[in-house]
């Protein structure tokens, strides 16, 4: 191998183990940022000592046994003297004679250390931005300027985002472990979200540096698997992710050439990827079949699926995915699931039935200057042959919306009322 | 980005001969790793070509061929789909698989062609055009 091919292959091989090597160090010296330079340091020797003698069989064993080695000397050397620090030595060193083969060691509970490293990330304390910023740089190991042109945000604010997320884990006091029982269920739920705040990052907004925002929804759905790997027996875990892979899966068929949204009954279902589908549908499965009663995200998926399975925009099972969002409202009251609980009625029922529950929606003011409520109220109308009052409402979305594509998109409903 | 990754046919793959339990392990670690990873959306074995068929073309023609097939270096015994961020890491986990046969073997990695790849070449009106091949192929 030449020096670069092997530059290559260690940056490769360090991208693909910074989350497993982080995590174990952060679970051994309860520190994040001093893990994080512990890896930075352990990428600094293999550079050198892999152009020398290749890359070893076992690249993440090395990189983990020189990271241990001079997280150790680290701690030698700067003498600390705090008792907690010299028993951290002493575990680490007894750790180390008694395990010869280190690979073992890692093997054995390398999982629960990569999901207590995504628990903490993940934690309450923090608030959901910073959770997500962090869960993107520890586990996916996107570099901070990556994740600020994900989320549309300078690098110092990210920067500052993740330097104060690790200082209010170190603050806390947090263990890198993986809560049991209740309060792991307790805390799932904020793991789920992030993810999901990450995938819809990427879904949500198809204008700007799409690219990037392609690759989010890969990597939230990425951390979803992973974490189904992990996890196999959480329901919602499965449902979070069949959620993630259906959705995916008509990534390429929502937007026309022109950047402008296709509407999901428009969309060209022979783009619609169908290995994710077969993913989506056999992840949705396995949460049915763990848990019947079945949680938002499971629900959610469902939903999903429904639309996955229909043939056509025709053939779709409106019934089925009102009486889906009928439960989903009952477990997750939000507006935005009372909205799409409308929609869903008005395909079903007929507009009528949705205006009237638009119409509730709406004399809540629960989502004002909200796009998709008046464009929702704008296609009810346009269905009734309404149609000044359709051409209203959709000029009415068309203002509240900052999204070129779909702006278009609603100025050219709004068109199409005038010509009928 | 998407790759396949072929498991290339071996004479004893091609002969039926099925894995011992300990490259069963082996390779069920790894398909574990790869799944913990994230990175495997697919994967499965092939039977050997004794059971395959060829459909052969020519002009209005068609005419079926019965396996085994003779060119075993060019035959494919199992796949996997990995969804990786680049070939580094493609090969990177290459690397890592046990290997799959008792004899020599090879592994080929092919990336899936995405939108992505055509970059500025990709008008809007080459991909509506392809959109529309897509449309028309479906039905």
């Amino acid at each position: 191998m030449t020096d670069a091919e092997t530059t290559r292959a260690v940056e490769t091989v360090f991208r693909m183990e910074q989350a497993r090597l982080i995590a174990g160090l952060a679970r051994m010296l309860r520190d994040v940022s001093r893990a994080e330079e512990l890896a930075q340091d352990a990428l600094v020797v293999a550079m050198t000592d892999w152009k020398k003698n290749g890359v070893p069989d076992n690249p993440g064993a090395w990189l983990m046994a020189t990271a241990k080695r001079r997280a150790i000397d680290g701690l030698r050397r700067r003498e600390m003297m705090a008792r907690k620090h010299a028993e951290i030595a002493a575990d680490l060193e007894d750790d180390q004679l008694r395990t010869s083969a280190f690979e073992e060691a890692l093997d054995d509970d390398i999982g629960d250390e990569l999901l207590g490293l995504i628990f903490t990330a993940c934690h309450p304390i923090l608030k959901r931005e910073a959770r997500a910023a962090l869960t993107l740089r520890l586990i996916g190991g996107l570099s901070v300027s990556e994740i600020a042109r994900a989320f549309l945000a300078t690098e110092a604010t990210i920067g500052q985002r993740i330097t104060r997320a690790k200082r209010a884990i170190a603050d806390a006091g947090l263990s890198f472990e993986v809560p049991r029982g209740a309060d792991r269920d307790a805390r799932l739920p904020s793991v789920l979200e992030v993810i999901y705040l990450i995938f819809n990052e990427g879904y949500a907004a198809t204008s700007g540096e799409a690219l990037i925002r392609f690759d989010l929804c890969a990597e939230a759905q990425r951390l979803g698997r992973i974490l189904a790997g992990l996890m196999a027996d959480e329901p919602e875990v499965w449902g979070l992710l069949a959620l993630m892979e259906l959705h995916a899966s008509r990534l390429r068929a929502r937007t026309g050439p022109d950047g402008a949204p296709i509407a999901l009954p428009d969309q060209n279902r022979a783009a619609w990827d169908r290995l994710l589908i077969g993913r989506g549908l056999k992840a949705l499965e396995r949460a049915e079949a763990l848990e019947p009663e079945r949680g938002p995200y499971t629900l959610q998926g469902a939903i999903a699926a429904c639309h996955a399975r229909a043939l056509t925009g025709a053939a779709t099972d409106w019934e089925r995915i009102a009486a889906l969002y009928d439960d989903l409202w009952d477990q997750a009251g939000t507006p935005v699931i009372a909205l799409n609980r409308a929609i869903a009625l008005s395909m079903a029922r007929g507009p009528e039935e949705g205006l009237l529950h638009l119409s509730d929606i709406e004399q809540a003011g629960v989502l004002p200057g909200y796009a998709p409520l008046p464009a929702a109220r704008a296609d009810c109308l346009f269905r009734l042959g309404h149609l000044p009052e359709a051409r209203q409402a959709f000029e009415l979305a068309a203002t509240l919306t900052r999204n070129t594509g779909e702006r278009t998109y609603l100025l050219k409903r709004a068109g199409a009322c005038c010509q009928a | 980005m998407r790759v396949v990754v072929f498991v290339k046919a071996t004479e004893s793959s091609e002969k039926g001969i099925m894995p011992t339990t300990e490259e069963m392990e082996a390779m069920g670690k790894f398909n574990q790793e790869l799944v913990e990873a994230g990175v495997m959306l697919d994967g499965d074995g092939l039977k050997p070509t004794s059971h395959a068929k060829r459909i052969r073309f020519d002009g209005a023609d068609r005419t079926v061929i019965d396996g085994p097939f003779a060119e075993t270096r060019e035959l494919v015994a199992g796949y996997w789909i990995w969804q990786v961020k680049d070939m580094d890491e493609a090969i990177a986990w290459a690397k890592r698989c046990p290997n799959p046969m008792p004899e020599a073997s090879e592994l080929e990695i092919r990336p899936f062609f995405e939108m992505e790849d055509f970059g500025d070449a990709m008008t809007p009106e080459l991909r509506a055009q392809e959109e529309e091949m897509r449309d028309r192929t479906s039905k």
